[in-house]
């Protein structure tokens, strides 16, 4: 790809959310710069990530822990697994810089998780931020803002 | 048909020795029983004054179910009062924290108070003119509850106007406190951020007795923390890596039993009690860069290594509260229902000290407490678990005997090997003390 069009940009975010809903997390974890991280804030218009409270803030190893863990014989909460399942509106590019190879796209979206008879239904905004290396998109940034991310919550497994 | 109501002895009878019956963590009845009796005649946390720094600043929450506003009052003193209009019952705030300035006022008929409660104005006042509304129980404003103590900024209220005093209360375990705070260089913790909000469909004492259950980490917890102690193994890197903080908060949940035997529980009257007596998963984290000098400085070099030799993993404060002083967090377990626990996770800043510290305490929480953490989802799968299983007849007891000795006397402090459930029993037998204190009957 010499610079992404917009098609590409949607396309990717959209190809994301799939791969979570099919369960290709490898897949899905090789969409990430090594030193990225993935953000999901607990307080509205959060700014810090490191001195308060976030309900995850995933380097490259935690991410790949948690996919690890999900094909664990002993992975308790995993017995039997969760199913997730994403709506998205098309996303924004609210970013471009072909010079640097960067840009950002703010997409809302409904999440769906399931296991055994419950069923939760989250409505979110995803604030990707992609870098193209070697040809490829790749996510440096991506952040996740649940519309009631300040409510009690009973268990949210995957990767929204 | 009631079962329990006002009758000590079907109470007392749940409770034995080595076991207790399922009706504590399921029946509505005894639910109903704890909220009346338990949560009114003891000591329960009710906030830091930390998030009510300035006069008429506010929080609301619960004291077991009864809702409460803790507010700064405009002589500088916290108080905590009754969430409830003396007029018709509405909440007089519902948002989590706030501001309301020198008074309350009803947004329902305007009936406003002062920041103690006592009644200020009510519009309108003379439709009240010869009713004799000065002989009522409304014009007394919002009604405190019975007492307030504010230990350390830590605020604990008692609903009941009488009931044990604070310090016959918590006694020594008052220390697990004072060692959370002496790890300020200036003796002083600040709240940090919201807490994570976790919604358990489990009863709340499941969640105070897993605190001190010292056999369940190597196992409920392999899937998190085991597959991370391979995965860094696996990981290819250069000869002598430290480890990243994320691994040392989570790998020292696959400690051998031998290291959870060897690490102690203490227990204090009153149902309050501690593991980590020697060492704790707390104990072995890297020292940041300043603190100890800061420290040093503040208190002196005996003292400052006094402070910080002490590592107490989890502090029960009973009824509904944990702390972990290593790494300054309280997490307070709100019952909702007898199936329904809302256990809200708080930070705090040790003022004056590193923020890298706040950043391996914001971490912890993060990666052990909130609805998102692959800890707490096992935990949470074997509390629910739990829940539904006792619905079963194939038994109907609960099952706290290990380490077991007979005459043990909870009146006595004692400290012993960190795999028994003693502290298990402390509570239940606090439990039946405060249930049955305010109901009648003899002893």
């Amino acid at each position: 790809m010499a610079f992404p069009t917009r098609d590409d940009l949607i396309d990717f975010v959209y190809e994301e959310a799939r791969m979570l809903d099919d369960g290709r997390f490898d897949e899905w974890l090789d969409l990430w710069t090594p030193d990225s991280f993935y953000w999901m804030p607990l307080d509205y218009n959060q700014q810090d990530d490191r001195h308060v409270t976030s309900l995850l803030h995933e380097d490259a190893f935690m991410r790949k822990l948690r996919i690890e863990r999900f094909k664990g014989e002993r992975t308790f909460s995993q017995k039997p697994k969760t199913r997730c399942h994403h709506v998205l509106q098309r996303p924004f590019i609210d970013h471009r810089d072909d010079e640097k190879g960067e840009y950002t796209t703010h997409t809302s979206f409904h999440y769906v998780e399931t296991r055994l008879d419950d069923q939760i239904l989250l409505a979110a905004t995803a604030r990707h931020e992609l870098k193209l290396i070697d040809g490829r998109l790749k996510i440096t940034h991506k952040r996740v803002d649940l519309l009631n991310s300040d409510a009690a919550f009973g268990n949210i497994q995957m990767f929204l | 048909m009631s079962r329990y109501a006002s009758d000590r002895r079907a109470i007392e009878a749940l409770v034995r020795p080595t076991e207790v019956h399922r009706d504590i963590y399921i029946d509505e009845e005894v639910f109903e029983l704890e909220m009346k009796h338990l949560f009114a005649n003891t000591w329960v946390f009710v906030g830091h004054e930390s998030q009510t720094p300035g006069k008429g600043d506010y929080i609301t929450t619960e004291i077991g179910t009864q809702p409460v506003i803790m507010v700064r009052h405009t002589d500088g003193e916290i108080r905590v009062l009754h969430n409830r209009c003396p007029h018709k019952g509405t909440k007089i705030a519902i948002d989590r924290a706030g501001n309301t300035g020198k008074f309350f006022r009803c947004p329902y008929h305007a009936w406003s108070f002062k920041t103690d409660g006592c009644l200020l104005a009510i519009p309108l006042r003379k439709g009240y003119k010869d009713t004799g509304l000065e002989e009522s129980e409304s014009v007394k404003g919002m009604a405190p509850v019975g007492a307030v103590k504010n230990y350390r900024g830590f605020v604990f209220a008692r609903l009941n106007a009488e009931g044990p005093d604070f310090e016959d209360f918590f006694g020594q375990s008052l220390s697990s406190i004072d060692n959370m705070v002496d790890r300020s260089p200036e003796g002083r913790l600040e709240v940090a951020g919201p807490p994570l909000r976790y919604m358990h469909r489990c009863n709340w004492k499941m969640l105070v007795e897993n605190q001190t259950d010292t056999c369940h980490p190597m196992v409920a917890h392999e899937s998190s923390a085991g597959t991370a102690i391979e995965l860094w193994e696996q990981m290819e890197k250069p000869e002598g890596t430290k480890k990243p903080m994320a691994m040392e908060v989570i790998a020292p949940f696959m400690s051998p039993y031998e290291f959870f035997e060897n690490m102690g529980i203490r227990t204090w009257p009153n149902g309050h009690g501690h593991t980590g007596v020697h060492h704790s998963i707390h104990s072995d984290y890297s020292a940041i860069p300043g603190y100890f000098e800061q420290m040093v400085a503040a208190y002196g070099e005996e003292r400052a290594r006094a402070i910080l030799g002490e590592n107490r993993h989890n502090t029960v404060y009973f009824p509904n509260i944990m702390i972990k002083g290593p790494i300054q967090q309280l997490r307070l377990f709100k019952p909702v229902a007898a199936n329904r626990t809302l256990v809200e996770s708080y930070i705090y800043r040790l003022v004056g000290a590193p923020d890298m510290l706040l950043e391996r305490t914001a971490m912890y929480n993060r990666l052990i407490n909130a609805p998102t953490s692959m800890v707490g989802h096992d935990d949470l799968e074997m509390y629910e678990r739990a829940q539904e299983g006792l619905h079963s007849d194939g038994l109907e007891w609960v099952n706290v005997q290990r380490l077991y000795a007979p005459d043990e006397n909870f009146d006595e402090i004692a400290v012993e090997n960190g795999t028994t459930e003693r502290q298990m029993r402390n509570q239940f037998h606090a439990w039946t003390k405060y249930m049955t204190m305010t109901m009648g009957g003899d002893a």
